[in-house]
């Protein structure tokens, strides 16, 4: 019998997402804010059980197989700080376009445990059934509006380059696995150590395939085309999902596979690793430039900031994965009160997506422009906000290794990419309001939440060291 | 090169090409004829592996089912029945290139012993993969094994909710009106008038 303690919190969320399940066939539509709130009490349960069980150290169970270390513990909490955020803003959304369904927390759920076991996995086996699990789920979220022929197309577009990523992502395990002979990533490691050198060609074949499955979900260019359609094509309450809380699970599975499966190679995976930066800081920077649709514009500063990321990664040592893991946190939070403000901005049968619905925020809903100038201003990068913090920790990991030349071109990339939020924050607070392009005030402009999300990008642009020190500690071994 | 060697790679020449066909015809039928193919040469692959049980798992399942694949891509895809039952004839070829390279292959697999070749692989105990099987998956695969399980009924869930419509249009019965119906609801006492009869008649 496998010790169950560490896995409690998958154990209290499968239980949980089928008791929604079953609970929400008995509620008429009236009622359904019921399964909403149990939604959100399941969360904020995890929290509590995922809180109570953190310890110093690793624990393993299930044969290896699952892993308990203060990594998983960091980013599963965010995990569900970022879900119960994006369900929190998108609860008017989904109601204004009938798309308020009993299904829709429940494959948020089970997305949600998908994360969870990739981020504890510690084997090939339980990373990519984690993987599949969150990927199906979000397939089946993206085509949520079965109406909307965009959010089909976006649906089909995600599922067909998802299962090619996976396939691509299994083939490169499935040869490691036949040169190890071992699916658990401690053992890889050890026998990949200890393979002789005829191995290099083979093991590198495989590595490459698991990169470039990496790459896909991460969304790292060259393998970030699926992007831009699917943000804008899915409902922006599934966008705000799909382009936050995954990104700390694929974070995760990077660090899992990478560093953990094939630490012995990072002088190759690192090499890799620095073109897929190099390429998405640029891409990513300067075609968002060219977008007049937000959500899409944000798909180009996901890759962007992807870049940064992998960048962080790359570098291959403890101060680099804390640079990395900060950035990722922060890169989460940040995106989730951007799109936050789009759903509260959005009304029924208004969309705020455009660029241009946003000209003169400020003379009808100044709190929220400010509250999404405070986010452009993070997503920037300029100081007293978090997302300096972030970017100066990730360049300063890279110049203390030598990366000099990398470090001034992500600067550089950075400075192109200021170019289009500043627009943002030009669009809403010098430009004029146009009154036939701004929607009737906003269902809930107090939205608390929203503005504990926005505000916090300062606090913690101010007062980041908690957070460091935790990212530090978990590498510092 | 070894016979098992000659075997393996001659099943696996079959897959690579049976699976390119899958992409390559245009039509619906010949590709799930080809995907049946696909499934049997990795069967084959199996079996030579000596994981008979997993291969025969293969060939029940996959093979079992890709046939209901097949009948949902002649209903789904609006393929007329008549049309296809017209060019049923120049289906016949290539379900027989089919057959026949699956029968060949099943013999091969079945009769291979008979050119006396070795095992590629030693066994790593005495029990049959089967039982070796059932010992692991509910014990060390059990994580894993769950995480299936839950992939299963996502993909329930998300097939109901992209799918499932209500049509006021289409009738339907509810049982438990049919059941709780009184003779009061449905038989209604008219009293009238016995009608004369008329005389004339």
């Amino acid at each position: 019998m496998p010790d169950l303690t560490p896995a409690i919190p998958e154990i209290f969320l499968l239980t949980m997402a089928c008791v929604v399940l079953v609970v929400d066939l008995f509620l008429r539509q009236e009622q359904r804010h019921l399964t909403f709130w149990l939604t959100q009490l399941t969360l904020a349960g995890l929290f509590l059980l995922t809180w109570n069980g953190m310890q110093a150290g690793t624990v393993t169970t299930f044969g290896g197989s699952f892993i308990r270390d203060p990594l998983s513990d960091l980013l599963k909490l965010f995990t569900y700080v970022v879900t119960a955020g994006v369900l929190l803003y998108s609860r008017d959304y989904l109601r204004d376009r009938k798309l308020y369904k009993g299904e829709y927390p429940v494959l948020v759920l089970f997305s949600l445990l998908g994360m969870m076991v990739m981020i504890s996995a510690g084997s090939f086996l339980t990373l990519y059934m984690g993987l599949e699990l969150l990927s199906l789920s979000l397939y089946a979220l993206v085509a949520f509006n079965r109406d909307s022929s965009e959010a089909s197309e976006a649906a089909i577009k995600y599922f067909v380059l998802g299962a090619l990523a996976s396939g691509m992502l299994l083939y490169g395990m499935s040869i490691l696995y036949g040169l190890t002979g071992t699916l658990d990533l401690a053992a890889v490691q050890e026998r990949l150590a200890a393979a002789s050198d005829g191995a290099r060609v083979p093991i590198l074949f495989g590595m490459v395939f698991v990169i470039v499955g990496l790459a896909f979900k991460l969304g790292a260019v060259p393998f970030h085309m699926w992007m831009p359609d699917v943000y804008q094509g899915a409902p922006t309450s599934v966008t705000a999902f799909l382009g936050t809380a995954p990104k700390l699970a694929g974070f995760a599975i990077l660090l899992r596979l990478l560093v953990d499966g094939m630490g012995g190679h990072q002088a190759d995976w690192g090499q890799i690793l620095m073109l897929l930066a190099v390429l998405s800081l640029a891409i990513g920077n300067i075609v968002a430039i060219a977008q007049s649709n937000i959500k899409r514009m944000l798909a180009y500063s996901t890759i962007s900031h992807v870049g940064f990321i992998v960048l962080g990664v790359m570098i291959g040592n403890s101060d680099g994965y804390s640079a990395a893991l900060f950035y990722t946190i922060i890169y989460a939070l940040m995106s989730l009160g951007a799109f936050g403000v789009i759903l509260v901005l959005s009304q029924k049968g208004f969309e705020a997506e455009n660029l241009a619905d946003f000209k003169g925020l400020n003379e009808s809903h100044a709190w929220i422009a400010f509250l999404m100038l405070v986010l452009m201003a993070s997503m920037i990068g300029i100081p007293g906000t978090a997302g300096f913090i972030a970017k100066f920790w990730v360049l300063q990991a890279l110049v203390e290794s030598g990366h000099v030349y990398l470090a001034v071109y992500a600067v550089l990339m950075s400075v192109i990419g200021a170019f289009y939020y500043l627009r943002v924050i030009k669009l809403m607070y010098v430009d004029k309001w146009e009154r036939d392009r701004i929607p009737l005030p906003a269902s809930d402009p107090g939205n608390v939440a929203l503005s504990i999300n926005s505000l916090g990008m300062i606090w913690l642009g101010l007062f980041p060291g908690v957070l460091m020190a935790a990212c530090l500690a978990i590498f510092a071994a | 090169m070894t016979f098992v060697q000659f075997l393996f790679y001659f099943f696996a020449a079959i897959q690579i090409l049976a699976a390119l066909r899958v992409i390559t015809v245009r039509n619906p039928v010949h590709a799930a004829l080809f995907l049946v193919l696909t499934f049997v040469s990795a069967a084959c692959l199996w079996i030579l592996m000596e994981a008979e049980f997993l291969g025969l798992l293969l060939v029940l399942v996959y093979v079992g089912a890709v046939m209901v694949l097949f009948l949902f891509v002649v209903m789904m895809l609006d393929v007329n029945i008549a049309e296809i039952r017209e060019g049923f004839a120049s289906y016949a070829p290539a379900a027989l290139v089919v057959a026949v390279i699956m029968v060949i292959e099943m013999g091969m697999v079945l009769t291979h012993r008979i050119f006396n070749v070795r095992p590629p692989l030693e066994k790593a105990s005495d029990v049959s993969n089967t039982e070796a099987i059932g010992r692991v998956m509910y014990t060390d695969y059990v994580y894993p094994f769950e995480i299936a399980a839950v992939v299963l009924l996502v993909a329930i869930i998300a097939a109901i909710a992209l799918t499932l419509r209500r049509r006021p249009e289409t009738k339907y019965q509810t049982p438990i009106e049919q059941i709780r119906v009184r003779r009061n609801d449905r038989v209604r006492l008219v009293k009238m008038k016995a009608e004369k009869k008329e005389s004339g008649s």
